[in-house]
């Protein structure tokens, strides 16, 4: 397949059995600007009427700063977290057979289809220091609701499938004979993990991150509940676009809008990018 | 190393696999375990390697219990069908895996690692291709590969399951010679899977004819192709024609009429004789033989293969004739079997 590629150089048009391709890419390119590029391309508009001093004055201000912090670095821990534990749960409902596994495979669903405000109040209940999880913690000195702590653990809730169902179908794909082979040949538990399970399942890993890090930046609803969102310390900027929003201030919001929009763009890209080396690097596609 | 197999059983759930089969592999020998699939040939396999345990019986690497043992520490060679390398592997890192996971005492250094990683591929003909990917192999790339991995932890025993079902007919030919001088050359004592008749007789020293869970036969190629010990392996074992015929006193008649072979101490009544298209001979003189009306002739490689109908009931039997011959032109021939066996009546299989 890849000497077709490479022999005929590049081309838009891959020789192909089903026809419609001009229809097919007329419609989605159309789609996507419908969709998606014409908001976007509205927010910076918005945001161009300020100019660049305007621009540059809204975007380091000190508390859209640390808002863009809050949001980013939240979602970065949450979404770090959520790897290793998604990976689990992944692993337990492809690798064992045991009673409510369908079960709790459905309920792996439920923060998708859960309204966010939902799970931000009961998340709250429970997490606040007269809640029951709250209520322990609090002796210990540890803080979870109206803190950065509390944000990231709303956003691991609502990032936790999208990690899941992207490492799902691949490692039920994963090969059990390649275990066998590594066993065969010495390796133990530890070493056939490491070295074959894990560098298998990477690129699947890598999306899920990046799937869950989108959701988790963009996320509004769950965390204005547990957040207590105090300017400097737990505003994330969604909350601070709103607020702008409701005193009219359209230029500040979408100023702070075309900030989030640049910093998730780039974060993005990269990931896509260690994405594709990483595909290459571990022999997907060609 | 001599393996041994003794009065070994494997139920899976309430599924038996394998009924009590017993097996003594001499060291150096190149087995192969041939059957149709669902014979137990694949579990035996595995249970030999430790990726199954059994559910009775017990399994000697030596004069060492292997049953108790793990995988790991029967220290064999396994191929897959499907080669099972490790796609994020370059080739080299592939072959080295086995080496390379050692702990620090055992494990060889770099340079004698890398040292043998590039004798195995010379052995395997792949040499210049060790940075290479298996996605960027062929099948019969990847299968060497997956054979110089095995061989990189110079196991006791080498095990390969179906080691080139995977593959294109002309790769398969090929790898096949290429297996033997292997063998011949490294001496390991190895047990192969396969389906393919004509691999298994081509390229074994002993032949080990399994079905439904149990061991028919095990023997020479030679032994197992002239004497097949029960219809099943006559059946399965090359090409035969079976034909219904009954005994009276050590006479084979064929619907009441003699057919002019003896079997001594055969039981009277019902039987089953299998003999070969190729071992038959044409009985132009009077005499007592079977009388067949030809239905049809095909061009069969080197020969010219005749379907005949046979008896009352018309049953089929193939015979091979040489190409220039006129036989059966006229639409009738007389035949009568040059090698025979003779099995009390069972229903015909196949």
């Amino acid at each position: 397949m890849t000497s077709i590629g490479l022999a005929g150089g590049w081309r838009i048009k891959q020789p192909s059995v089903i026809p419609g391709f001009g229809l097919a890419l007329g419609f989605t390119l159309t789609y996507l600007s419908l969709i998606i590029l014409l908001p976007l391309a509205g927010v910076v508009w918005r945001t161009a009427s300020l100019g660049w001093s305007g621009f540059w004055a809204i975007a380091l201000d000190e508390r859209t700063v640390s808002a863009l912090k809050t949001s980013f670095g939240t979602s970065l821990v949450a979404a770090a977290i959520n790897v290793p534990f998604g990976v689990l749960v992944a692993w337990v409902l492809t690798r064992y057979r045991f009673p409510g596994r369908r079960i709790l495979d459905a309920i792996v669903d439920l923060p998708f289809a859960l309204p966010t405000a939902v799970a931000g109040i009961a998340l709250t209940a429970l997490y606040a220091p007269n809640g029951w999880i709250g209520g322990l913690l609090a002796p210990l000195g540890i803080k979870v609701a109206y803190t950065p702590l509390g944000i990231v653990i709303a956003l691991i809730f609502i990032g936790l499938p999208f990690v899941v169902r992207t490492v799902q179908p691949v490692m039920e794909e994963l090969s059990r004979e390649s275990e066998e082979a590594a066993a065969t040949l010495g390796a133990n538990r530890w070493q056939t993990v490491r070295r074959v399970i894990l560098p298998g399942l990477m690129p699947a890993i890598l999306t899920g991150f990046a799937l869950a890090l989108a959701r988790a930046v963009g996320e509004y609803g769950s965390v204005i509940f547990i957040a207590g969102n105090i300017p400097y310390v737990s505003e994330i900027a969604p909350l601070l676009i709103v607020i702008r929003l409701q005193e009219f201030n359209y230029a500040g919001a979408t100023a702070v809008a075309a900030a989030m929009l640049i910093v998730s763009f780039a974060m993005l890209l990269a990931i896509n990018l260690i994405q594709a080396w990483s595909r290459r690097r571990y022999g997907y596609g060609g | 190393m001599d393996v041994r197999v003794v009065n070994v059983k494997k139920e899976f759930q309430r599924f038996a696999a394998l009924h009590d089969v017993s097996l003594d592999i001499r060291s150096g020998e190149l087995i192969a375990l041939l059957g149709p699939s669902g014979s137990g040939k694949t579990t035996l396999l595995r249970l030999i390697a430790g990726l199954e345990s059994p559910t009775q019986g017990s399994i000697y690497f030596g004069d060492e219990d292997a049953s108790t043992k793990s995988v790991q520490e029967r220290h064999i060679g396994f191929v897959f069908q499907h080669y099972a390398l490790f796609r994020h592997m370059s080739v080299l890192e592939n072959i080295a895996f086995g080496l390379r996971i050692r702990p620090r005492a055992t494990r060889p250094n770099a340079a004698e690692i890398q040292r043998r990683v590039s004798e195995l591929l010379d052995l395997v003909q792949l040499s210049g291709l060790q940075g290479r990917y298996p996605s960027q192999l062929s099948g019969g790339q990847r299968q060497r590969v997956a054979l110089a991995r095995a061989l990189a932890i110079e196991p006791s025993v080498l095990l390969l399951d179906e080691p080139f079902g995977a593959l294109d007919a002309k790769v398969r030919k090929e790898l096949r010679g290429w297996l033997r001088e292997l063998h011949d050359r490294t001496g390991h004592t190895t047990v192969f899977v396969t389906h393919d008749q004509e691999e298994a007789l081509e390229l074994a020293d002993r032949v080990v004819v399994m079905s439904q869970g149990r061991i028919e036969q095990v023997g020479t190629p030679d032994e197992i192709y002239d004497t097949p010990n029960s219809p099943f392996v006559f059946g399965f074992i090359g090409e035969s024609n079976a034909v219904a015929v009954s005994v009276n006193s050590g006479q084979l008649y064929l619907a009441d009429r003699p057919i002019g072979l003896h079997a001594d101490g055969a039981a009277d009544g019902d039987a089953t004789l299998f003999f070969r298209p190729h071992d038959v001979e044409i009985v132009t003189g009077p005499g007592p033989s079977i009388p067949g009306v030809v239905v049809g002739t095909r061009r069969h490689g080197g020969t010219r293969r005749i379907e005949t109908e046979v008896g009352a009931s018309g049953q089929r039997v193939e015979i091979d004739v040489s190409v220039d011959a006129t036989i059966g032109s006229t639409g009738r021939l007389a035949l009568r079997p040059r090698r025979w066996r003779l099995f009390p009546s069972v229903p015909l299989r196949g």
